[in-house]
């Protein structure tokens, strides 16, 4: 028990949690209900909207047709997996080769590694976007996948998770036969599961929810992702002051991450916590 | 391989690397293995960042053919330029406004959730806004805060205050932001307080209730709160970190206006680097913040290491 309870106390304590509660869930709830509202009633001066059915059908259908909705999930959908794969395949092995292996320059590279963790992301970003506008490869997945692929949170996290692996077992593995690559990958990631997942769902997170980087390489709607998409469809087209739709194009673009997330709570939460240390 | 020495050398000392004789097969295993990495750090992270380092004390832009050093120039330009130094200060009213804020309540939350039945209930809730989607949100919570006919207004309509133009006013616009800010920041800090309150051992609850120290603050005061100060410690430093990289919000919803009361440093930096395209004044900005990013680090390392050593010393 962290304080000492009285019933009084405990009172307080649950009206203190539920109102935060309400006020931290009440967005998501206006905007559920706001696309399914006719646009016109939205703002009807009624405190919360009333849902109708050929409002939520309008405010679908609007958002689904208007702009390329499905296409901007698909794409955002495409760049996290091709991110995240490429994030593991990565890192996984030189994780297990600074935990494991010795080999000239590792001293180097685990300093710079440490130091990689302390760029904050939008440092590079200048030069990388202008090697991408040189080699004419803005507007393309490429520029949205590219900078992304090294991880050096990644690393730093599964050599952390790799140091405590018994060298026994490696050393079995490796009396039978096993190469280190294979090690890497047949041994070292089964192993590592727990902070694959936790890291997983961290980077889908942060690149389906990122908008910084789309909005500085991507200007053809063809190739925005569902962050930036959303941001378009606000000044866009018939979006631009249709909250109904907006709402439901938010809708669509949020329940994807949050249903992801409501069932995953538990590594998601043990990654954050994991990254701590 | 010399897989006979490897064996009883290993069960010396095991758990680290150095326990291994370096063989070359596993020495060059090593290198084939963190090349790739290797090579992306470098042109990906560390390259990109040395080179900004230099851009900054130039005059490159991407329209322009040449490169000029032109020393310090960004540097006294941004420390003399008026929109700059609005930015900054924008950026710290926002600071000053989200981390006090998403600090005390995440910790709030975070205490009163560990003894509740609804745990999980109440931090799921909680949780929610830092899993979701901030542009699709941001956009619910501009309507929320309509300036007529929002949730908000007709909320202090009905209690009998006047409406507040919250986002297109340029008195109240950071303020409405930081709101957002710290909806979206207190179930990050949430979580990393449980996590810190879950390593208090129970026997300091029992110590201090034999203390005398048996009810709410007291307790909380005596164990509670010294317990939690390296967790603190890290959570400050990452809520100043993201405060000071709001982005998002600003990009969809005010894009700095009314009255440039909302340009905080990153978008600025974002503006005078990807639609001005003055490459070499961004690259001072985001040198700066950097330094800034990294100096808070140190001094989280610096707090974290004389608590260990405190510790170590056989304080409590």
């Amino acid at each position: 028990m962290i304080l000492g309870q009285s019933s009084s106390s405990r009172i307080v304590s649950h009206a203190v949690l539920v109102t935060g509660a309400i006020i931290m869930v009440f967005p998501f709830l206006w905007m559920i209900l706001a696309s399914l509202t006719p646009q016109s009633e939205i703002f009807d001066g009624s405190l919360l909207p009333t849902p109708t059915l050929h409002g939520a059908i309008d405010n679908y259908g609007t958002a689904l047709s208007a702009i390329p909705l499905l296409r901007f999930m698909a794409n955002g959908f495409v760049v996290c997996l091709a991110i995240l794969v490429l994030q593991i395949a990565i890192a996984i092995p030189c994780g297990y080769a600074l935990a494991k292996l010795s080999f000239p320059g590792r001293p180097i590279l685990l300093v710079g590694v440490l130091l990689g963790l302390l760029v904050p992301v939008q440092i590079p970003t200048i030069p990388i976007y202008i090697a991408l506008a040189k080699s004419g490869l803005l507007d393309s997945y490429a520029a949205l996948v590219l900078p992304w692929i090294i991880s050096v949170f990644a690393i730093f996290l599964f050599r952390q998770f790799f140091v405590t692996f018994p060298d026994e077992v490696l050393d079995a593995a490796r009396l039978d036969g096993f190469s280190e690559l294979s090690i890497a990958w047949r041994i070292m990631l089964p192993a590592a599961w727990p902070a694959v997942v936790s890291f997983s769902i961290f980077s889908i997170v942060a690149h389906w929810n990122d908008l910084y980087w789309p909005m500085v390489v991507i200007t053809n709607p063809d190739m925005m992702t569902a962050s930036l998409g959303i941001a378009y469809f606000r000044q866009a087209g018939e979006g631009a002051g249709n909250v109904g739709a907006l709402m439901a194009g938010g809708v669509l673009v949020t329940a994807p991450l949050v249903s992801f997330f409501l069932l995953m709570q538990k590594h998601f939460i043990r990654g954050l916590v994991l990254g701590r240390h | 391989m010399a897989l006979a020495n490897d064996i009883p050398l290993s069960s010396l000392a095991p758990n680290t690397a150095g326990s291994y004789r370096p063989t070359r097969a596993q020495a060059q295993a090593g290198i084939i293995l963190s090349v790739p990495a290797t090579l992306l750090l470098v042109a990906l992270v560390i390259g990109p960042a040395i080179l900004v380092f230099f851009l900054s004390f130039t005059n490159a832009s991407l329209g322009l053919a040449g490169i000029q050093f032109i020393g310090v120039a960004n540097y006294t330009r941004m420390l003399t330029d008026p929109g700059f130094a609005q930015s900054l200060r924008n950026t710290a009213l926002y600071v000053a406004v989200v981390v006090p804020t998403a600090i005390g309540w995440g910790l709030l939350v975070a205490v009163l959730i560990a003894r509740s039945r609804f745990a999980v209930l109440y931090r799921t809730a909680y949780f929610l806004p830092v899993a979701a989607s901030l542009v699709a949100l941001a956009t619910a919570w501009e309507a929320i805060l309509h300036p007529s006919l929002g949730f908000a207004n007709t909320l202090l309509q009905l209690l009998g205050a006047s409406p507040v133009r919250f986002l297109s006013d340029p008195a109240t616009a950071i303020y409405a932001l930081a709101a957002i800010g710290v909806w979206q920041l207190v179930g990050f800090n949430m979580i990393l307080f449980l996590a810190g309150l879950s390593t208090i051992p129970e026997e300091l609850y029992e110590a201090a209730t034999i203390d005398g120290a048996d009810r709410g603050l007291k307790r909380f005061l005596l164990v509670t709160w010294p317990m939690l100060a390296p967790v603190t410690v890290f959570v400050t430093v990452m809520t100043i970190i993201r405060a000071f990289s709001v982005f998002e919000t600003v990009a969809v919803l005010t894009q700095g206006g009314p009255m440039k009361s909302t340009s905080v440093v990153l978008y600025t930096f974002y503006e005078e680097g990807f639609r001005f395209f003055r490459v070499g004044y961004a690259s001072a900005i985001s040198v700066s913040f950097f330094v800034f990013v990294t100096f808070l680090s140190l001094v989280q390392m610096r707090v974290s290491e004389r608590r260990a050593r405190w510790k170590a010393n056989g304080g409590q």
